[in-house]
């Protein structure tokens, strides 16, 4: 299925270039039709072509397995980042769950914290990179990108297991009480059980923001040996070789699917012995 | 020793408030070991507010609550009663061997003793072939037997049951009544059991307790002497219709003192 879906993309892709007005056009009044040049909208195969070349002149090293290890490397800082991201959420649903009064106070900024934007944040934690130090452990630059990835993260986990720490029904907490359970045994043997299915969409979610967080942060605060700096300098080269770009990106997607098929497998495995289909 | 006692227990929720009800007003109740009680009355009579008193998973507001001669809350600390719900309220993430050693698990048996224990319960339950499915694969009987095995695992002197047969079809629920029934008698448990069904009340009962509701209190309370061992042939037996009758009237009056709706004929 999945493949077939790409050969979709690739043919629309294509279509559209090969019908598509040469200097894009305008549709009613806006000028939205992109361009279909070669600058613009190189053909896939050149994209694919253009992984196997050299980076520069006269050295081995191809831009694919530049890229590919750009992708290991933000795939590393995304994992970290998400790890973290779920840490904080499901530490800050089970606070809210246990403590009213607290949800009242936290929920708000919980959404307020997403609403800040991550370029503007990017800077302020990259700023940490080296000289944050506690006790003998210094602050790496690269754990900042992390941070970000995970402060994207943790709002989809924290949110989701939230609802599904308070999903049991008000028996089945009854009856938890009634064995004289302790807030902690019900917790592990009911409450989170239970929030499973809501955790595992709230995974997806975060899974991917994470990756968005680390390459957005790899971006603004110019780390090395990521995807997001690939693409930024490849970027800059776009006008002289567009299909250059498009080799970054393809990288900064292979990050994405990494992390989905992480969560999928998680899924599957959380799922296994479920009622198909009335999951939340 | 009762195995419940309840004496001038008064419940009032929201108490000091503007919307404060009375749920409860000066209610005495004495279960005797063995006994099977049912509870019965219209809609916010506070059967079910009773009975989660003496599950101790509400406090009252004044009175003294006594279940196997403890206070009601160390009776809950060392699971002296088991409890069943309307909602069978299995983990649909644990087979059904696992759910009932649940309340095992947290009292700190080890794997082997459960397992022994979840056997028996089955075997008892009849669904012995079922131990290893999901929740989810069983009937709505089968898992409301589940959740009785669930309740009885730690083999508690005293059930307390909620509608445990609210949700199910009219033959199941006849069935169902037959096998509890059968099962109490085999483990000799005390029952204290909620409804809002009469011929439920009368068939499985020594004693129905008659509740009226603003503010919630007990009404009546009508003894039905039918014998230890009734069967399907019991439920045809003039006596029978006669217990249900003086329940009803009971109710009757009830409804007339309150205008209340919310008694199953059936």
């Amino acid at each position: 299925m999945f493949i077939v879906a790409i050969g979709l993309v690739v043919a629309m892709w294509e279509a559209y270039k090969a019908v598509g007005p040469a200097r894009g056009g305008d549709l009613l009044g806006f000028k939205i039709l992109p361009r279909t040049n070669d600058q613009v909208m190189p053909h896939v195969w050149n994209m694919v072509k253009r992984l196997s070349d050299p980076v520069q002149r006269g050295t081995d090293q191809t831009i694919a397995s530049v890229v590919l290890s750009g992708v290991w490397y933000s795939f590393r800082l995304a994992l970290v980042g998400f790890a973290f991201g779920i840490t904080c959420g499901m530490g800050i649903a089970v606070l809210l769950t246990r403590f009213k009064l607290i949800e009242r106070a936290v929920l708000p900024y919980l959404v307020v914290s997403q609403t800040v934007p991550l370029i503007a944040l990017a800077p302020l934690v990259a700023g940490w990179g080296g000289k944050l130090q506690v006790g003998g452990f210094v602050w790496p630059r690269w754990m900042s990108a992390a941070v970000l990835g995970a402060f994207l993260a943790f709002f989809p986990v924290a949110v989701g297991t939230l609802r599904g720490l308070k999903s049991p029904s008000a028996s089945s907490l009854e009856l938890m009480d009634s064995f004289a359970s302790p807030w902690h045994r019900t917790l592990f043997t009911l409450r989170f059980p239970a929030a499973v299915p809501y955790i595992v969409p709230s995974l997806k979610l975060g899974a991917s923001a994470a990756v968005v967080g680390v390459v957005v942060a790899e971006i603004s605060t110019g780390l090395r040996g990521g995807i997001g700096r690939l693409i930024i300098e490849y970027a800059r080269q776009a006008t002289s070789d567009p299909t250059k770009v498009y080799t970054g990106i393809f990288g900064a997607a292979l990050v994405g699917l990494g992390m989905a098929a992480l969560v999928a497998a998680s899924d599957l495995a959380l799922m296994r012995h479920r009622p198909k289909g009335d999951a939340a | 020793m009762s195995a419940v006692e309840v004496t001038q227990v008064n419940k009032i929720f929201n108490a000091g408030k503007q919307n404060a009800v009375e749920a409860l007003v000066d209610v005495d109740l004495v279960v005797q070991p063995g006994e099977f009680v049912s509870l019965i009355g219209p809609s916010g009579c506070g059967k079910s507010t009773l009975l989660r008193l003496i599950a101790n998973l509400l406090e009252p507001t004044s009175g003294s609550i006594l279940v196997n001669g403890k206070p009601a809350k160390q009776a809950r600390i060392d699971q002296d009663y088991g409890m069943a719900f309307q909602q069978s309220g299995l983990f649909e993430w644990r087979t059904v061997a696992r759910n009932i050693e649940l309340p095992l698990e947290l009292k700190g048996w080890d794997k082997a003793k459960r397992r022994a224990r979840s056997r028996e319960m089955l075997e008892l339950v009849k669904l012995g072939d079922f131990a290893k499915h999901m929740p989810w694969q069983l009937s709505g009987g089968m898992q409301q037997r589940v959740a009785i095995a669930r309740a009885l695992a730690s083999h508690p002197k005293l059930l307390l049951m909620d509608e445990p047969f609210g949700a199910l079809d009219e033959m199941t629920r006849e069935h169902m009544q037959s096998e509890l029934l059968q099962i109490c008698a085999r483990t000799s448990t005390t029952v204290v059991f909620v409804t809002h069904s009469i011929p439920e009340a009368v068939y499985l009962s020594n004693r129905v307790v008659v509740m009226s509701p603003r503010p919630g209190r007990i009404t009546d309370i009508i003894d039905v002497e039918l014998g230890s061992d009734r069967n399907e042939d019991t439920r045809e037996d003039a006596a029978f219709y006669g217990r249900i009758t003086a329940v009803r009237e009971a109710l009757r009056g009830v409804e007339m003192a309150a205008g209340a709706r919310g008694i199953e004929d059936r």
